[in-house]
């Protein structure tokens, strides 16, 4: 065996929302690309089993492997290439996890505690089908499937367990009953969605089952506006033609990734005089704000942040805290419950090789003893290896049992060291012992 | 006997309005329908009372202070009740009850005794102007409820305060909608009322329009009307600015109304006809 751990070790690349701008992230989303991310990264020696997710917000490689040594610099230096960027100015964005904090890292994201909007319930679906693809791709191993069903399973008790998952929601339907305040009937009313992110898909959708007519998304990739607006049935227009459309809309969502203010306020004063005035309604779900907040100034127009949406629904801070917590604290239970899994998958190897060997010495035993037995019948050969097999089975039984489930974390290794000393073995792991 | 069922009218309106405002702070569904019964019972009553007073008097109720301010809050209770036959805003009663009763207090504060018809006022112009300005009066009255009730709710709405009074009032479009359906209901009442007047005045005293203090804030009211209206429809306005408006117009029609019969002398001072 080559030196090196044999344990298998999980771990992360990522940038998302809070670490790297749109522009960043869509380059690092590896679009349209051969072979596919999937594929790329998967052919790497250091990646045995990988998944690769690519949402809005997040894009995120999550791989294992016996061998990791220098596995994350090699996929940040492959990815970087093949999304033209250079290393340099991107070292902060990209977050790195190795081992328990990937795991956690994972867990989170499942259970949507890392989203732009915490609770929102798209990334699960997402996470799914990034897994679905890397099963198809046989790209998914023992490690990962674990890992994934785990992160599922997680993320659907934090949702029935927790608040968490009713806030996003809330937040949607808060906006629709302040539209309610505002225009009473949401029929015969325009929606301009900016940015086609996912907590504004979910408060269009909530807005469209309350009777909006007509959606208009404008994006700054036309291609993802244009899929956003046929899944809602609207329109899609560039990001430079929202001037026209914020003459004809009534209610605006904006959720851009962009750093800076894309509505300025001389922007909406020139245009209500052509819209005759009418009422305006800004939600402005983005981090960092994508509306002026001095808009909120003009007269019959509205502007509410995602704070302010979130003061409607009532719940304070103090309790959407305490849901938070609860939610991380589920999420570390499953993160110990995990890690010991994967420690078991070490002894596994050990308590194989263990048993090949006693097999190995029973084997060699009989066929030594066979001169001196002489010619036996098919009878009595069949007494002789159960005999021996069964004595091998009880010597071992109490070592193989102790080894699965008698360890703790800490006297592991030393105990995994000395079973290989006491009986032998060569555990690959020689530099270590 | 009507005296005796406008006493009732007072108090029943007074309990009312008591109980429209106990609504609004308990939103209970309850004390809505028993105080929507104890205004329509009202209504009726007050209705019975003009009607009987009519009788006794022999011409329309109309001609003094007492008879105008009655009229001016049967006609607003009626306006409000027949609204909510078709929009239900109920929490226009925590407003309009209180102004209706406050009418009616001011009515019963007059001198209420029947009189003989002055000859000056003896035409059959008297009811239809008086009866149209008057109806004008509490579809604008209406409206300047509509308007308080939407700077109300603007100001939670942009202050962000979204508890209280909030979850009380209706829509901020609702309440525009509707401030310009009174606007559009009540406009032609005003000028028709002015029209009829001048038309009366010449019967009565030879001229059309002779400047009278009254005359001339009529005029005022309805240019600041009418000035509201054509920003409405060519410009668009609304919201705040229409509803401050209609506020500012509101409180010229009242001192047209009172300031003219009390601080200013001339023909249409009640006042001065029973000097």
């Amino acid at each position: 065996m080559r030196p090196g751990s044999n344990k298998p070790r999980i771990f992360l690349l990522g940038v998302n929302h809070k670490t790297a701008p749109v522009e960043i992230r869509e380059r690092l989303a590896l679009k349209d690309i051969e072979p596919s991310p999937l594929e790329l990264f998967s052919n790497l020696p250091c990646c045995e089993e990988t998944v690769f997710l690519s949402t809005c917000n997040r894009v995120e490689i999550l791989a294992s492997s016996k061998d990791h040594g220098d596995a994350t610099d090699m996929i940040k230096k492959l990815w970087l290439e093949k999304g033209g960027l250079s290393t340099a100015n991107l070292s902060k964005s990209i977050y790195a996890y190795e081992g328990r904090q990937a795991i956690r890292h994972v867990f989170r994201v499942a259970s949507s505690l890392d989203s732009m909007v915490v609770g929102e319930p798209q990334i699960l679906g997402q996470l799914k089908e990034a897994y679905r693809l890397a099963s198809k791709a046989g790209s998914s191993g023992l490690i990962l499937n674990r890992l994934m069903h785990k992160a599922f399973s997680v993320a659907k008790r934090v949702r029935t367990e927790t608040r968490i998952a009713s806030q996003a929601v809330s937040i949607s339907y808060a906006a629709v009953e302040l539209a309610k305040k505002i225009f009473g009937e949401l029929s015969g009313k325009k929606v301009l969605l900016i940015g086609a992110g996912e907590m504004a898909e979910l408060a269009a959708q909530h807005l469209l089952t309350n009777g909006v007519d007509k959606i208009i998304v404008a994006n700054r990739t036309l291609e993802r506006a244009v899929e956003l607006a046929r899944s809602l049935n609207g329109t899609a227009i560039c990001l430079d033609e929202i001037e026209d459309a914020l003459i004809e809309a009534d209610i605006v969502i904006s959720s851009t990734g962009a750093p800076g203010i894309i509505v300025k306020k001389e922007q909406i004063q020139k245009i209500m005089r052509p819209r005759r005035h009418r009422l305006l309604f800004f939600i402005d779900i983005a981090v960092p704000r994508d509306i002026d907040p001095t808009i909120n100034d003009i007269d019959n127009v509205y502007l509410y942040d995602i704070d302010e949406l979130k003061d409607v629904v009532e719940e304070n801070k103090a309790e959407r805290e305490k849901e938070a917590h609860k939610a991380e604290r589920m999420v570390e239970a499953e993160v110990i419950k995990f890690i010991s899994w994967m420690d078991t998958l070490d002894v596994v190897p050990i308590i194989q090789k263990l048993q090949e060997k006693a097999e190995k010495v029973r084997l060699q035993e009989i066929a030594r003893s066979q001169k001196r037995l002489g010619e036996l019948t098919q009878k009595q050969r069949d007494a002789l290896e159960i005999l021996t097999k069964s004595i091998t089975n009880k010597i071992l039984h109490d070592p193989v049992v102790c080894l699965r489930k008698g360890l703790t974390e800490n006297e592991r290794d030393q105990v995994l060291a000395i079973t290989c000393r006491l009986f032998g073995i060569d555990n690959g792991n020689n530099d270590k012992a | 006997m009507h005296r005796f069922l406008f006493q009732i009218t007072l108090i029943i309106y007074a309990i009312s309005s008591v109980g429209f405002i106990v609504q609004i702070l308990t939103l209970r569904k309850d004390v809505e329908r028993v105080c929507m019964w104890f205004l329509t019972a009202g209504f009726a009553v007050h209705t019975l009372a003009i009607g009987i007073r009519w009788v006794a008097e022999g011409h329309t109720p109309l001609v003094n202070l007492h008879e105008s301010f009655s009229f001016l809050a049967w006609a607003m209770v009626g306006s409000f009740l027949l609204l909510q036959l078709g929009y239900k805003i109920k929490s226009l009663g925590a407003f309009l009850a209180p102004l209706a009763t406050m009418a009616m207090g001011a009515s019963s504060l007059q001198p209420a005794e029947l009189i003989p018809l002055p000859p000056a006022l003896k035409s059959l112009w008297l009811p239809v102007h008086a009866s149209i300005s008057l109806l004008a009066e509490a579809i604008f009255a209406l409206a300047f409820c509509l308007s308080m009730m939407y700077l109300l709710q603007e100001r939670q709405i942009k202050k962000k305060r979204l508890k209280g009074i909030f979850k009380r009032l209706p829509s901020l479009d609702t309440l525009d909608i509707m401030n310009e359906r009174c606007l559009k209901v009540g406009f032609p009442l005003l000028t028709l009322g002015i029209i009829t007047g001048s038309i009366w005045a010449e019967k009565a005293w030879g001229s059309y329009w002779s400047w009278d203090p009254k005359e001339t804030w009529s005029l005022i009211t309805w240019f600041l009307y009418a000035a509201l209206l054509h920003q409405r429809l060519t410009v668009g306005w609304r919201g705040r600015r229409a509803a401050i408006m209609t506020i500012v117009a509101f409180a010229t029609l009242v001192f047209t109304y009172l300031g003219a019969s009390f601080l200013l002398s001339g023909a249409h001072s009640y006042a001065t006809w029973f000097e």
